[in-house]
């Protein structure tokens, strides 16, 4: 597995005496939709922090391109790897244009024009572009996240990390939402989901980690673990999901 | 009845007699109050952002000390300036200077003395208020921030600084009232302020009241002026509520997003094209309009 983009390799971390994450490993290659679910507090979104080095791992190491982050300037890792928060966190200061503008042009030292350029191009992917102008707080929740999916995309990340991007929407609000990211996901983008749309987990991605009490409880392609999970717990965490 | 209108005819006689100087007290109050809350804006800035900039345990340890020993200098400076009355700074500044120095460090000019006390009052005061402005803005602005690469310097001038500035102006008005009233505690280092030309005209005469009366009316106008620009200030900060929308949203339909003219609700505002379209198709079936009529 030459390919790999990211690896994650015995990665654990606790708060103060509690543990979160017990030693986690797994890959994503290029291309990968990776959806992790699990049971709320299983350290799903932990896990996704810990790989943007939001949170700081105690222990184990992050492989990035061939080469352990922990040596790396975390601002500098993070413009390749992108993520999109369950509450959004959109500058509040900033016009929808400003938001995807911003990093370009402060962390990626774009020009002004070639920024704009740029963020037009992934507004009209997540079909914000009408709303340039407008503030987040005129906002709806799933165009604020659909915004902040094109504010992470302007930056062309390698990977993009999602953490429950669907959770804080209204129901009617969640298909626009998983309509941008299976796009992405047709188009390639290398991503990691964590999620409870266990239909998008099925058909959208490649690549599904189950995760219980901290632990990668069982791992696969979506149609075996979903039709055929191995483990008791995953069985019991699809049932109460799948209603049968 | 007569009383007030004793009052008043006090009042004018006075004005008429002694507005210059008055009027150079206000001048001298408000640019003192001006200026200084201006400096200690800065000021203020300047501890709030040193305040706050995080450090973790892994972070080496000379970071840390210098960071806890920054918490440590500005937390005795807002403490000692806070907690001692105005008064008894500029005493100790203007006065107690020289006593200690023996001459050798004084203040020859009474406005930068004026200037400093007023000033590094207002920091310490608006110390916490900015360190206050700044946790107060949603960590996840942070994260966002963070998410796309930005630095801590980043972070904090595109993103947290313009909410916290925003958050803090209230705060900042408010300073710039207490100032404008409190300047006048700078009669005790012979400034000239508003309150200083009341000291010395009623030395001259004995009508005291009237000229306190004066003096009221003065101090209020000024507040009252100092609020409202203040609220306008606010207003243009807050931005324009509505956006133009250039074109529908393909993915949502929700109220509020249309842009046909002609399928908009009752409270939309209307395109003209479509007003005169309207009112052209009612006139031939009429013959005339409401408005010709």
């Amino acid at each position: 597995m030459a390919d790999t983009i990211l690896e994650v390799r015995h990665l654990s971390k606790s708060f103060g005496d509690h543990q979160v994450l017990r030693d986690i490993d797994f890959t994503v290659r290029p291309g990968d939709v990776t959806s992790i679910i699990g049971a709320s507090g299983s350290g799903k979104s932990t896990l996704l922090r810990c790989i943007n080095l939001l949170e700081t791992p105690s222990a184990g190491e992050i492989v990035f391109h061939g080469q352990d982050i922990g040596g790396v300037k975390a601002a500098a890792y993070r413009t390749k790897v992108g993520m999109v928060f369950q509450s959004f966190n959109l500058f509040n200061n900033m016009t929808v244009l400003q938001n995807c503008v911003v990093g370009q042009t402060k962390v990626l030292k774009r020009s002004k024009a070639e920024a704009h350029e740029n963020a037009m191009k992934y507004l009209k992917k997540v079909g914000m572009d009408p709303y340039i102008n407008a503030r987040p707080r005129q906002l709806s929740g799933g165009q604020k996240q659909r915004v902040a999916i094109a504010r992470a995309l302007a930056m062309q990340p390698e990977v993009l990390l999602f953490d429950e991007p669907t959770s804080a929407l209204d129901p009617e609000m969640v298909g626009e939402v998983l309509a941008v990211m299976r796009d992405l996901a047709a188009e390639g983008m290398t991503m990691l989901v964590v999620t409870h749309e266990m239909a998008f987990a099925r058909d959208v991605s490649n690549h599904v980690v189950f995760m219980a009490d901290g632990v990668i409880c069982e791992e696969g392609e979506p149609k075996a673990l979903f039709e055929r999970p191995q483990q008791e717990r995953t069985r019991e965490f699809l049932s109460r999901f799948m209603g049968n | 009845m007569d009383k007030l209108a004793k009052l008043c005819q006090d009042v004018v006689l006075l004005w008429s007699k002694y507005h210059p100087m008055y009027l150079n007290g206000i001048k001298n109050t408000l640019i003192l109050a001006l200026v200084a809350t201006v400096i200690g804006c800065v000021i203020g800035l300047i501890c709030g952002i040193l305040n706050t900039i995080p450090y973790s345990k892994q972070d080496p340890l000379p970071k840390r000390f210098v960071l806890k020993l920054i918490r440590v200098l500005v937390r005795i400076y807002v403490e000692v300036f806070r907690g001692t009355p105005m008064v008894l700074q500029a005493v100790f500044i203007v006065y107690g200077l020289p006593y200690f120095t023996d001459n050798a460090l004084r203040f020859d000019n009474i406005w930068a003395a004026a200037i400093l006390i007023v000033s590094i009052n207002t920091g310490a005061y608006m110390a916490e208020s900015v360190r206050g402005g700044i946790i107060s803005i949603d960590p996840g602005q942070t994260e966002g921030a963070k998410a796309i690469g930005m630095t801590h310097v980043q972070t904090m001038t595109n993103v947290i600084l313009p909410q916290a500035i925003r958050n803090i102006i209230p705060q900042i008005g408010n300073n710039f009232i207490i100032n404008v009233k409190d300047t006048s505690v700078m009669f005790i280092v012979s400034f000239t302020e508003f309150f200083a030309a009341h000291r010395y005209i009623v030395g001259v005469n004995n009508m005291y009241f009237p000229s306190a009366a004066i003096e009221m009316i003065g101090y209020l106008c000024m507040t009252l002026v100092a609020s409202f620009l203040l609220r306008l200030l606010e207003k243009y900060m807050d931005g324009d509520d509505s956006y133009e929308l250039a074109q529908e949203d393909q993915l949502v339909m929700a109220a509020g997003t249309y842009s046909h003219p002609g399928h908009g609700t009752p409270f939309d505002e209307q395109s003209k094209e479509y007003r005169d379209q309207a009112r052209e198709s009612l006139k031939n079936r009429n013959g005339s309009t409401r408005g010709e009529r």
